[in-house]
């Protein structure tokens, strides 16, 4: 294996920074000039959201059950089994509705977008586009990014709704917990400063995993091989920077408390 | 010590480079990747009309230029004039509009594979929202040149390597660009196919006639362009008679690890000494 010298290694971190800092930034000043690729957008946006429904809506059941089984096996101890639906309420859509969504979408669609940029990117389509006259960060890298911020906030909610629905079945028909007591205690224990969390989160994941899967893409070489490695490199990053991001914008949102 | 003065003699700026004549100016062009150089002080110029066979080994650097024509890869030093335009200095967004003006043919086709063919050949035309029935008839234009109006319904993975090849002409001639860039037509296909779209190149040459850079290390392709003309009459190649009006404006260019080593005419590159050239024609 070849050795990298520090100085090389350094250099060739901060120029992924740098290409990465200005994929993100013109994804975001595409919007704001033509042209506008609305059908991509769209088309992504069912890409994305729609054909990540199964996989989120499984995902949110069975994290709201077993966060109602395990919730209910430590409160029990201390008599407070009737606490269930807030456990799972508050945990659901502060910290895992958000995270575990995004863990997912990242998985099938920040992989997604890598390997099929970095096909386009091998086999010279990247370079065609531009031949053509075309922008590739206003027709690729824009509408995806768009589009999977816009779909996480929905595939959120979606997920805490379906996360609460499956922590009830749990409590209704294994803890006998009261459906009223469920639901009440669950709607109760909300704050904005959770609802507003929850919600705000998923934008800056749905921006990580598609800034970074068509990061991976836009710069793949080697082949198909690379492409490979772009994939691979695409989830790991993004899930790794979703859970970065998390830290941080749950002590800034608990700051503000 | 002041230096010494500057007579108005001694002094003589660079002639601004003649982009009336002149499709492609190429002037001290030098780029490298990381320790390798690719093109060192790389000069020369096409002429309006004029196509310029690049011949090389591979890696020699031929695509690389075909490439900085279009600003899609920038040189570390010098200056590329394409239809009078510095794309040397041009930003990415004001080389959109000169790229319409100017068609690529790239080595393996780059056909979007999730397209079909009448979308991969209407690409630019929907990109600059012409009407469907323009951009159809435009279309169907480009592939009877090509002669492959039957498979518009195709995608790209259903075409032989020579069909994606003509494909991609048709992209390119579908703007009727002033210059086209051939990269490596015919690499890898058979000698028939090979001689098709040879023909096509020499159509495109003698009925449209554009400018044109190809890059090739087929000699064979350049020594037939050279000595052929495309007769519309008999929708074929004939050989070139000597007529003023077959000239066939072909010229050839041999590089060898960066740098212009010959630059003339087919017949001189037949009768020159040196023994890369003569060992790379033989």
């Amino acid at each position: 294996m070849e050795l990298t010298s520090p100085f090389q290694f350094a250099k060739r971190s901060v120029l992924v920074v740098q290409d990465y800092a200005y994929l993100s930034l013109r994804s975001v000043t595409n919007v704001f000039s033509h042209p506008r690729y609305v059908a991509d957008a769209i088309q992504q946006a069912d890409l994305i959201g729609v054909g990540s429904l199964p996989i989120v809506i499984l995902t949110g059941m069975f994290t709201g059950m077993v966060l109602a089984l395990n919730s209910a096996n430590t409160l029990e101890r201390f008599g407070s089994l009737s606490l269930t639906g807030q456990l799972v309420s508050i945990s659901m859509v502060r910290e895992l509705g958000p995270v575990l969504t995004s863990l997912m979408v990242a998985g099938r669609n920040s992989s997604g977008m890598a390997s099929e940029l970095g096909s386009m990117k091998v086999t010279e389509q990247i370079d065609a586009m531009r031949a053509l006259g075309t922008d590739p960060y206003k027709k690729l890298v824009t509408p995806r990014v768009i589009s999977t911020v816009f779909m996480m906030f929905f595939l959120t909610i979606l997920s805490d709704l379906v996360g609460l629905a499956g922590g009830y079945l749990i409590s209704y028909l294994l803890l006998g917990i009261d459906t009223f007591q469920y639901w009440n205690t669950a709607y109760q224990s909300l704050t904005y400063n959770d609802v507003i969390t929850g919600l705000l989160k998923p934008l800056f994941f749905g921006f990580i995993i598609s800034t970074i899967g068509c990061y991976y893409g836009m710069t793949t070489k080697g082949g198909t091989q690379g492409v490979g490695r772009s994939t691979t490199q695409a989830v790991v990053a993004s899930s790794v920077l979703i859970l970065a991001v998390d830290v941080v914008l749950t002590q800034l949102m608990l700051s503000l408390k | 010590m002041t230096p010494p003065a500057i007579s108005s003699t001694e002094f003589k700026p660079a002639p601004p480079p003649d982009t009336v004549h002149k499709a492609i100016i190429f002037d001290n062009v030098s780029i490298g990747f990381e320790d390798l150089t690719v093109l060192d002080g790389v000069s020369f110029e096409l002429n309006r009309g004029e196509t310029k066979v690049i011949l090389g080994v591979a890696g020699a650097g031929k695509s690389i230029m075909l490439k900085m024509c279009l600003g899609l890869v920038k040189p570390d030093s010098g200056h590329i004039y394409v239809l009078g335009h510095d794309v040397t200095t041009m930003k990415e967004d004001e080389l959109f509009d000169l790229r319409s003006k100017v068609g690529i043919i790239f080595q393996e086709s780059a056909l979007f594979d999730s397209l079909t063919v009448r979308d991969n050949v209407a690409f630019r035309l929907k990109e600059e929202k012409h009407p469907e029935a323009e951009v159809e008839a435009r279309v169907r234009e480009a592939l009877r040149f090509v002669e492959l109006e039957p498979a518009i319904d195709k995608f790209p993975s259903q075409l032989s390597g020579g069909m994606r090849r003509r494909v991609g002409i048709a992209r390119a001639i579908i703007t009727h660009p002033e210059a086209l860039l051939y990269d490596s037509p015919t690499g890898g296909l058979d000698p028939i196919t090979s001689t098709t779209i040879v023909e096509l190149i020499m159509k495109q040459r003698d009925v449209a006639k554009t400018s044109a850079l190809l890059v090739s290390h087929r000699l064979q392709d350049g020594f037939m362009l050279a000595t052929h003309y495309y007769d519309p009459a008999t929708s074929s190649m004939k050989p070139v008679d000597g007529k003023p009006m077959h000239d066939v404006r072909t010229s050839f260019m041999v590089l060898r690890e960066g740098k212009v080593i010959f630059s003339g005419t087919g017949v001189e590159l037949g009768a020159v000494d040196d023994p890369y050239i003569r060992e790379y024609i033989s």
